[in-house]
């Protein structure tokens, strides 16, 4: 109340002016950036992915050699504060010690030889591709399917709409390896000309990740079509699309000209908190060996590969791990923060 | 309600119809059979292997022979002997009938690489494993993740609550493949405190169960601290403290019943993922259960291993999915179907 007196005491003149810049106003992404931007933890989580692309488009530069560079007289090796860190890697020279200490691998080298901080810089960018390049698959396939399913309507609908229930009866994993497995061998028969045979090429030229997207986009579709169908059928009903078709406009064009800019929040934000699960599934398909293809590190093949020396050189595992966790954790801080300012409910509230 | 259960029970079974020939298609599509093996073997012999299995026999023909031993029950008498062609999952003695009449029904068939063992057998010493491991980890998931949705709900916008959802935001952001390792280095390499990996003892189950559940309780603590805040707003619950209830009474007697109606409910499919999700924790930690053997037998090619298999899951995701749907109407009866 006091506030609201101090107000008028003190802008008496400049009234008309103060309430004519408010109306020029924000737009929806205007006020939801605004929001986006005073959430601590979305904007860490913003930073974190901002860093990584970073590091995933310098990586030649910042890493200090290369992710093949094996050396082997190096293997197993750590720099010492690893071995402090890890009170069980004890350095040669003490008691027991099995720990060959070697100051210039940042955080120690994999069983060949290798960086592993060479290894996980490169690493970021099978993570970020399939974090950016998922959603998109996600929502190109689920997006026709959706839209079509709740413009129509009718048959088409109920038709689509039995094709996504019945996918969701697959046991997710399963399928994808099912997929994956299937893909792998299928393209691996040399017989120029045919699609197999250019798809398998992309995906040797792309070290594994071409088939990484199909997989991921065949098993994660069904999520963005269900959102869309739902968002279209209220949509459709709205006086925006009346209007609109009533002017005369067909129906590809209320569809990607009306409806979609409407409905893309929800979009935007379910997808945005999907991406920790599709950087996952990428994991976990390099850590069974039918992702990303050897020598390119991946930090889900990386995991794997360090499980099998968890006892002895914990380092190897743990430090993947950890960019792994941070990424999805940034992920999800950001997805959460979308979701609450671009909520329509939430605005004007604040 | 009987209609409705009916209805999802015929649709359960076209789904599971579809799934099993989707797989089949994509088995059979993928290059290399179950006895192309790295030696290799003589070809007449692999000849009389493929006949003996009838994977010479046109796909549709295959196809419909496998639906059939599974689904057609038989009645046997004295003359039946299991053999790797015979073995059923479900055998019940009908002594009205005479004295070794049985009842025998689902005969997912031989396993094509692993020599005299047939599906049902992996089944009945692998799935127990799987849904142990499952059970521990739904348990740690509720004893974990209710009471902290709950804290956070009533302590709502204070430290307790921001505290509670950042734990739990950190939870969901861990996947089972970073869980794993660090909990495996911390407790049983640093610590020492529990075994690295195995399976067959107590404290074997300790870890995988929460490296499984971890994750699923921060999942249930937002569920429930978003659903336990929309209760509070209702109406009745205004009426119950304009009766001069006291906040506790209010709380545990009509906030936070209907409050887990929706937790009760994610429970099933929960479960479903925890028991078909357990690959990554079960090649962690050496536990002998249904997810490894699944992918050495996509790698194997061995047919029959993994359409039981993904037949099993997906019969097991439809029924949670099924149980789900009659809990809810009868958990809140403005439910009708």
């Amino acid at each position: 109340m006091t506030t609201v007196q101090n107000n008028q005491q003190l802008l008496p003149a400049s009234g008309v002016a103060k309430i004519e810049a408010h109306q020029k106003g924000e737009s929806l992404w205007q006020s939801a950036w605004k929001r986006l931007a005073r959430n601590k933890m979305a904007m860490l989580g913003l930073v974190i992915i901002l860093a990584n692309i970073l590091i995933a488009i310098f990586a030649p530069v910042l890493a200090p050699r290369h992710y093949t560079d094996a050396t082997f007289s190096a293997k197993n090796a750590a720099p010492e504060w690893v071995t402090r860190v890890f009170p069980s890697m004890i350095p040669q020279g003490q008691e027991g010690g099995y720990i060959q200490v070697d100051n210039s691998y940042a955080l120690g080298a994999d069983g060949l030889g290798r960086d592993l901080l060479s290894r996980i810089l490169y690493g970021s960018r099978v993570s970020l591709l399939v974090a950016f390049i998922g959603p998109i698959v996600a929502i190109g396939v689920g997006l026709f399917i959706g839209l079509a399913a709740g413009y129509f309507g009718g048959w088409i609908d109920t038709l689509l709409m039995r094709i996504v229930d019945i996918m969701y009866a697959f046991p997710t994993l399963l399928f994808i390896i099912l997929l994956m497995t299937f893909f792998r061998f299928s393209t691996a028969e040399p017989d120029p000309g045919s699609l197999t045979y250019t798809l398998g090429q992309l995906d040797k030229a792309t070290g594994g990740m071409a088939l990484i997207f199909v997989g991921i986009g065949l098993t994660s579709w069904m999520q963005m079509a269900r959102l869309v169908r739902g968002q279209v059928l209220s949509a459709r009903e709205k006086e925006y699309v009346e209007a609109a078709r009533s002017m005369g406009n067909r129906t590809p064009g209320i569809m990607f000209r009306h409806i979609l800019p409407n409905i893309l929040g929800p979009l935007i934000v379910a997808e945005t908190l999907t991406i920790p699960t599709y950087i996952s599934y990428e994991a976990f398909l390099s850590f069974i060996g039918l992702g990303v293809q050897a020598p390119l590190p991946s930090w889900g093949s990386m995991i794997s590969e360090g499980a099998n020396t968890i006892v002895s050189y914990p380092n190897q595992v743990i430090f993947p791990a950890l960019a792994l966790f941070l990424i999805m954790f940034a992920f999800n801080f950001l997805g959460d923060g979308l979701r609450d300012a671009l909520d329509p409910r939430m605005r004007g509230v604040d | 309600m009987a209609k409705f259960i009916v209805r999802r029970l015929l649709w359960m079974a076209v789904v599971l119809l579809v799934v099993s020939a989707i797989t089949f298609l994509l088995l059979r599509a993928v290059p290399g059979g179950p006895f192309n093996t790295e030696r290799g073997v003589p070809a007449p012999v692999q000849r009389a292997l493929e006949e003996k299995f009838n994977l010479n026999a046109p796909l549709h023909i295959q196809y419909f022979s496998y639906l059939g031993d599974i689904l057609v029950p038989r009645i046997t008498g004295p003359e039946y002997r299991r053999t790797l062609t015979t073995d059923y999952l479900i055998n019940i003695d009908l002594p009205i009938l005479g004295e070794d009449a049985a009842f025998r029904w689902m005969n997912f068939g031989p396993s094509l690489r692993v020599r005299s063992r047939t599906v049902n057998m992996i089944f009945t010493e692998n799935l127990p494993v799987s849904i142990q491991l499952g059970v521990a980890a739904l348990t740690v998931a509720i004893i974990i993740g209710v009471p902290l949705g709950i804290v956070a709900a009533l302590r709502r916008n204070t430290w307790v609550d921001y505290s509670a959802m950042g734990v739990a935001i950190i939870g969901v952001s861990v996947s089972t493949i970073v869980m794993a390792p660090v909990l495996q280095y911390v407790f049983g390499v640093l610590l020492k405190v529990l075994p690295v990996s195995g399976w067959g003892r107590i404290e074997n189950v300790i870890l995988p169960a929460f490296t499984l559940g971890i994750v699923q309780s921060a999942l249930l603590a937002r569920l429930t601290r978003a659903s336990l805040l929309q209760v509070l707003n209702e109406d009745y619950i205004r009426t119950a403290r304009a009766k001069g209830l006291s906040e506790r009474v209010v709380v545990t007697l009509h906030a936070l019943k209907n409050s887990l109606i929706p937790v009760v409910t994610v429970i099933g499919p929960l479960f479903a993922a925890l028991v078909t999700g357990t690959f990554v924790v079960e090649t962690f930690f050496a536990v002998p259960g249904m997810g490894r053997y699944f992918v050495t037998s996509v790698n194997n090619r061995d047919f029959t291993v993994v359409m039981g298999t993904i037949l099993l899951y997906a019969a097991f995701l439809v029924l949670a999915n099924l149980i789900v749907d009659i809990l809810y109407a009868w958990l809140d009866p403005r439910i009708r179907y």
